[in-house]
């Protein structure tokens, strides 16, 4: 199967920067395929891809066009817990400023006001995104279809704890037709707000997402050089991959 | 009755019973978690005490990979030794199953003719078990991403190792490699710790699941902690031999073994047999452990060798990320046709994520001829990400394994495939051809 639509012989459309954040303490169950994806996709689209990674301690980086994080252990989540508040205005900045980001399952949480665990300890979070999370004991496991107003059907696996409920700054990515999504209760799954996308779902997201994908990419380029020419990938097998993951039980 | 009498009339009351449970249910066809359900109802203490008064104790093999094989070897290694080992051969691996396969050994009185039990236990169900049975011995294997739909997270699973720990009378044998259960010796006040471990050089074979983060130069974590002295170490591993260092001398035995992360559990086999044994060289009979060890063959389907139309045909079992990673290094694709079988059934764990923290760059020059399973869309939206050329895709995995074989014809095969996939590729495969098992 050819990978690139535009091919890497023509000019590059530009460069775009992806920063993963914490991979070394927030990557699980995937995360790293969501970073991946953008890698290879924003290739795809005739655009250079540049992935750089922010671990703790590390030098923030300049003139970063998408932020990703994924989720991790709770003993991931103590250690990235100092650095993630000293980073919280540089993070905010870019999200007012409509920096496209994708924040998964754990930094979705911490993204947040705060997650609450079940022993009533509160975390704080940096309040990007106006979410609150609660810690339960009731596990939500299996696979998810979400119903979205902007990218169609997502699909997905989640796999979390912490309940999140939205705040009126935030509208929710979606309503749940199959799986629980945010908490037991509200029925939505996800969050969005200015150009975060933020989701529980794992499986990865990006690869049987790509509107997501390209979504991020498009709002990447437009934001840094006005326009996005997108390419022509091609989504045979995503599409496949979707087909089936939709008719398989929770 | 007085309390002590009627414990008493308990052993001789619940074992006749357990039998006849047992014999019933056998004739009825029914599964073997019945008869030990019944006496566990009657006489809780039953098995604590068959168990707990074995000359050797109760030895337990936990961990998220390789407990089947490396049970297996721990039992081969000390029946060389002349022991008589109790095990739960029948890999019903949970407490009443392991109470079943006790009635179905013990005379009428309750008494098992067995110098060590040894035992393999999930994790999901070692707590309960080491809490009425506290076991002499316990050898920790790893902590691997494996099915965390089912148990939540790798920490947790951790904590049950660390429970299992706690709960062990004498001797806790660790795998200095994998931090989370090395760790575990930290926590541990009265009992004696032993470790294996790998040459340095074999490291990067080992990934755990903290390092195993696929970007290119991405750097490793920084000050790991001076590792421990090991009882037993790997030090090399050729085609069809290991190198193991103990009592500091080097050794070298062949083994029909297949698979790196099998022969590392070789080690951790070979460092609980000797703890058992007594530890030093003269209490265990090297050369007949050595020799016991290379003949140990992986238990049923962890790697198996088959032969179809005169070429081999390796089936790898691949059921996490680190178990498919070292299946891809362990057994290069040079000269061979590849298969893909993934399903996504409750056993194999529905959550397709793993397959994002695989490597396949190392199927990219010869590519991948077949894809099949419940899944087989995923892994080939996996390796289209990752440019690996993919021949067929095909749900089915029986048309699948056909064509497989007639497409490959008279070349070598091998066969990734997640638990349930090759359930049925046995199947299959013992109906469109003869097969032979080589190992
Ligand atoms: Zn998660």
């Amino acid at each position: 199967m050819s990978q690139a639509g535009a091919g890497f012989a023509e000019e590059s459309k530009g460069t775009i920067k992806v920063a993963q954040l914490y991979p070394r303490d927030m990557n699980i169950y995937g995360d790293w395929g969501n970073a991946l994806v953008l890698q290879r996709r924003i290739g795809w689209h005739g655009y250079t891809p540049e992935l750089v990674e922010y671990n703790v301690g590390d030098e923030f980086p300049e003139d970063v066009d998408i932020i990703v994080g994924g989720g991790g252990q709770d003993s991931g989540q103590l250690v990235i817990q100092d650095d993630l508040q000293a980073r919280a205005g540089v993070l905010k900045d870019l999200a007012e400023d409509g920096a496209p980001m994708l924040l998964i399952c754990g930094l979705y949480q911490l993204f947040g006001r705060f997650f609450e665990t079940r022993t009533g300890a509160v975390i704080p979070g940096i309040g990007v995104l106006d979410v609150e999370t609660h810690g339960t004991d009731e596990r939500l496991i299996g696979n998810v279809k979400v119903s979205t107003p902007e990218f169609g059907e997502v699909l997905g696996y989640e796999n979390h704890s912490g309940q999140t409920t939205l705040g009126s700054g935030v509208r929710p990515l979606g309503t749940v037709p199959k799986g629980t999504g945010n908490n037991s209760s509200d029925g939505h799954e996800g969050a969005r707000y200015r150009n975060i996308v933020a989701s529980y779902l794992h499986g990865s997201l990006l690869p049987k997402n790509p509107a997501i994908a390209d979504f991020l990419i498009r709002t990447a380029a437009e934001r840094k050089y006005g326009t996005f020419v997108p390419g022509n990938p091609d989504d045979r097998y995503a599409e496949l991959a979707r087909e089936h993951a939709a008719r398989r039980p929770r | 009755m007085p309390l002590l009498g009627y414990i008493q009339s308990m052993v001789f009351f619940s074992v006749p019973l357990g039998k006849l449970v047992r014999r019933v249910s056998r004739l009825r066809g029914g599964g073997s978690a019945l008869p030990g359900l019944v006496v566990e109802k009657i006489d809780p203490g039953f098995m604590r005490r068959t168990l707990t008064t074995l000359p050797h104790g109760v030895a337990v093999v936990s961990g998220t990979n390789g407990k089947t094989t490396t049970t297996k070897m721990v039992v081969e290694l000390l029946e060389s030794q002349g022991l008589k080992v109790f095990t739960n051969r029948t890999g019903s691996n949970f407490t009443r199953g392991v109470a079943a396969a006790l009635l179905g050994e013990v005379d009428w009185r309750g008494r098992l003719d067995a110098d060590v039990a040894v035992l393999e236990l999930d994790e999901a169900h070692a707590v309960h078990f080491v809490n009425s049975v506290p076991p002499r011995y316990c050898l920790l294997l790893n902590v691997l991403r494996d099915q965390l739909d089912r148990f939540g997270e790798i920490d947790k699973t951790a904590q049950l190792l660390q429970h299992i720990a706690a709960k062990t009378t004498g001797t806790v044998v660790l795998n200095r490699e994998d931090p989370r259960v090395a760790r575990i010796a930290e926590t541990l006040t009265g009992q004696e710790v032993k470790y294996f471990g790998l040459d340095d050089s074999l490291l990067s074979t080992f990934p755990n699941d903290d390092d195993m983060r696929a970007a290119p130069g991405s750097p490793a974590p920084a000050d790991l902690p001076e590792k421990p002295a090991a009882d037993v170490v790997l030090r090399a591993v050729g085609a069809d031999s290991a190198e193991f260092e103990y009592d500091g001398a080097r050794v070298t035995t062949a083994m029909k073994l297949r698979g790196v992360y099998n022969i590392f559990n070789a080690a951790a086999a070979l460092t609980l047999a000797r703890s058992i044994c007594g530890g030093g060289a003269a209490d265990a009979d090297h050369e007949t452990l050595l020799q016991a060890l290379s003949q140990v063959a992986p238990a049923f389907g962890r790697g198996e060798s088959l032969t179809v139309d005169g070429q081999p045909l390796d089936l790898v079992l691949v059921k996490n990320p680190s178990g498919f990673r070292l299946g891809l290094k362990s057994f290069p694709a040079g000269g061979y046709a590849t298969m893909i079988a993934i399903n996504d059934n409750y056993a194999d764990g529905r959550d397709m994520s793993w397959l994002w923290d695989v490597e396949f760059d190392s199927l990219r020059e010869g590519g991948v001829d077949q894809l099949t399973g419940s899944r087989a869309y995923d892994m080939a939206l996996r390796l289209q990400y990752d440019d690996v050329r993919i021949g067929a895709v095909d749900t089915e995995i029986a048309p699948a394994l056909a064509a497989f074989i007639r497409e490959a014809q008279g070349k070598p095969k091998r066969i990734f495939c997640t638990y349930t996939a090759m359930l049925a590729i046995r199947r299959e495969l013992s109906k469109i051809t003869r097969v032979e098992v080589v190992s």
